[in-house]
């Protein structure tokens, strides 16, 4: 139906993630634009809570499906039910996160509608018609398309995280429609465990402040640098491709196109040259600071505030700069 | 085992920088850059043949693509691919995701019974990542993404096997176990890929590659190519830049202290 606007919530032990939100605040605003509903779709078991903070999030209804197990694989049984679901309520738009599981999900869904999807949107706009805009990068984002799906219903997206702003709703009188999802006991897939992996002290995505280095940072002993200043300002420190390849940064510190989208109120950029693959992922950065040797390096034409000059005398200054700052603001 | 390895060419990403946007036409001039195989696919490729070196069989290429592209395949081929099959029409021209995965899905079933699918996770210039598991849906099979490392295989009496895997998810991985068949769609973490040997290219030039036409795979052009694609692409721009531009060339003590200023106009110090 015109206007009804669907999001598919993803949960990790009872904690919605934080995507999720951002799309729904995205929804929100579609189907207030369109004077539709918004509705979460939830799959997965003891998620009443979760189901409350979407109403309390402005979700007007919950479509929640329940299986038997809570270590199932949302494989093909949970394509099934979707498609069932998505068949009998008719939305119009259908939003998912590209993550791993939002990204394997939906072309399998759509797939099962006969419907269009778009990947790792940036942005969701509405014409006049009332079709769905949905912009993506191509080209590791040195091109972006503006895709739509004139016909076949639902509108299909999966969204970047990171990318839409996340807006609190008051909270409306929000429907919970519970259901119970069969999974046929001959399931083809399941899941044995879960491992996790070390994670960074300050998460990139969430950070304030967002050091990145480049190629230019040229060894690990300059790396150690970007730390210290992060460390400083209580920044996380990023890279480009170049500094994960060559090992003196990790590959979840990776920022771009195959890497994170960051959106700190500060970016600083040392050594990095500008390529469109990573400069994707920090365009929604408030300030961009960038610092390189090569006067016509890329990133000068996309940063607020540009120095040109070498990232080995800059970092030390800089770094005794704030401490002294620092100290002269606290009266030490 | 029987696996098929779905490969695609793609424009070289080291010339991407030689890509323009015609000013009126919308469309990407990319005259004259050479295509190579899509990175991840040789990832995918690579798995495959480790998999034959272990439990012997067969591994084909299947790649949806201009006939120009036969190239391409027999860089493929090199690698040490058994086979290939090119699927090649004017009709595909166009195709999204959806119509793509559909006609891999036709040919798949013509080419007979096999134990794997390996996609790579996505391509470097669509960039969806939507092939590998449309086609597992239209294959009525189940598709797995993210996947970094194959653990093993479980052959049981029945004659039936079962793999383990690791799936990529954003805090760690997740084990999974999967009956095949099975579509599984890798990223690079799972292994790094052979060069191709002289040996290799001279005995490629030997193998086989099969073209098929839409007629050879019964498929109603109105299911594939611009028409049978539910998404159409309503403009392609560039991304505008709307920033301050302040370049500055100082000392490193006054490009310091400038810096600092900035930081703490932002109340971030
Ligand atoms: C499909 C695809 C996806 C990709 N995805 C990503 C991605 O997600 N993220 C990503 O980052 N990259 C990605 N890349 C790689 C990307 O194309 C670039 O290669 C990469 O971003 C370049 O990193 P860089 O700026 O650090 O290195 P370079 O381009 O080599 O630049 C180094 C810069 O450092 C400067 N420099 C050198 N010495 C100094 C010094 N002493 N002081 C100051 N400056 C100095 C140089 O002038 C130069 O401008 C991708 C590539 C492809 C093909
Ligand atoms: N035209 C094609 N021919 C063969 N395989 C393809 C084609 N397009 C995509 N694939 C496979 O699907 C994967 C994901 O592609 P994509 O959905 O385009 O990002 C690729 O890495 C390939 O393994």
């Amino acid at each position: 139906m015109k206007g009804e606007v669907w999001v598919y919530a993803e949960s990790t032990e009872r904690v919605l993630h934080e995507v999720s939100l951002e799309i729904l605040s995205k929804g929100r605003e579609i189907a207030d634009s369109l004077g539709g509903s918004l509705s979460a779709v939830l799959v997965g078991r003891d998620l009443m809570d979760v189901a409350k903070e979407l109403v309390s999030f402005g979700t007007d209804q919950v479509y929640w499906l329940e299986p038997p197990d809570s270590n199932f694989y949302p494989g093909v049984h949970v394509v099934e039910a979707l498609t069932e679901l998505v068949k009998e309520h008719d939305p119009d738009i259908l939003l998912l996160g590209a993550t791993s599981v939002g990204a394997e999900l939906a072309p399998k869904l759509a797939a099962r509608l006969k419907t269009g999807l778009s990947a790792h949107c940036n942005d969701l706009k509405i014409d006049e018609q009332g079709h769905l805009l949905q912009v993506v990068p191509a080209f590791g984002g040195g091109v972006l398309a503006t895709i739509v799906c004139p016909e076949k219903r639902p509108q299909m997206a999966t969204i970047s995280p990171g990318v839409m702003k996340i807006r609190r709703n008051e909270s409306r009188n929000g429907k919970i429609l519970r259901r119970e999802m069969p999974l046929n006991g001959k399931s083809r897939v399941k899941v044995l465990d879960s491992v996790k992996e070390e994670r960074m002290e300050v998460s990139l995505e969430k950070a304030e402040i967002v050091i990145a280095g480049g190629w230019g940072v040229g060894n690990k002993e300059n790396w150690q640098m970007l730390e210290d200043l992060a460390k400083l300002l209580g920044g996380a420190v990023g890279a480009t491709r170049p500094p994960v390849d060559e090992g003196w940064a990790r590959e979840y510190q990776m920022i771009g196109q195959s890497g994170k989208t960051v959106r700190p109120t500060l970016y600083m950029g040392f050594g990095i040259s500008g390529m469109m693959h990573h400069m994707v992922g920090i365009q929604d950065s408030e300030f961009i600071i960038a610092v390189n040797t090569d006067p016509e390096a890329e990133i000068f034409k996309m940063c607020d505030f540009g120095v040109v000059g070498d990232l080995k005398e800059i970092l030390p200054c800089l770094i005794q700069e704030i401490k002294k700052g620092r100290s002269e603001r606290e009266g030490f | 085992m029987r696996i098929i390895v779905c490969v695609k060419p793609v424009p070289d990403p080291r010339h991407w920088n030689r890509m323009s946007l015609h000013p009126t036409l919308k469309v990407l001039v990319r005259e004259g850059i050479p295509n190579v195989v899509n990175p991840l696919d040789r990832h995918a490729l690579e798995e495959a043949l480790r998999i034959r070196e272990r439990y012997g069989g067969e591994v084909m290429i299947l790649s949806m693509a201009p006939l120009f592209s036969l190239s391409i395949l027999r860089e493929a081929l090199a690698m040490g691919a058994d086979r290939a099959v090119l699927l090649s029409d004017k009709a595909f021209a166009g195709s999204d995701t959806l119509a793509t995965s559909h006609i891999l899905s036709e040919a798949v079933k013509r080419i007979g019974p096999f134990d794997l699918i390996l996609c790579g996770n996505q391509t470097i210039d669509g960039w969806t990542g939507h092939v590998g598991p449309q086609l597992s849906e239209f294959l009525g099979i189940e598709g797995i993404s993210f996947v970094k490392m194959i653990e093993g295989f479980h052959f049981e009496e029945d004659g039936t096997a079962k793999a383990i895997v690791r799936k990529k998810t954003e805090g760690g991985y997740v084990r999974i176990e999967a009956r095949l068949p099975l579509l599984l769609s890798v990223v690079k973490e799972i292994n790094t890929p052979r060069y191709v040997t002289f040996s290799g290219i001279l005995e490629a030039e030997r193998k086989e590659i099969q073209v098929m036409s839409a007629s050879d795979l019964r498929i109603d052009p109105s299911q594939v190519g611009l028409a049978g694609s539910p998404t159409k692409m309503a403009d392609l721009f560039m991304p505008e830049v709307k920033r301050r531009r302040e370049v500055v060339q100082e000392k490193p003590e006054m490009a310091s202290k400038l810096i600092f200023e900035k930081i703490r106009q932002r109340g971030l110090i």
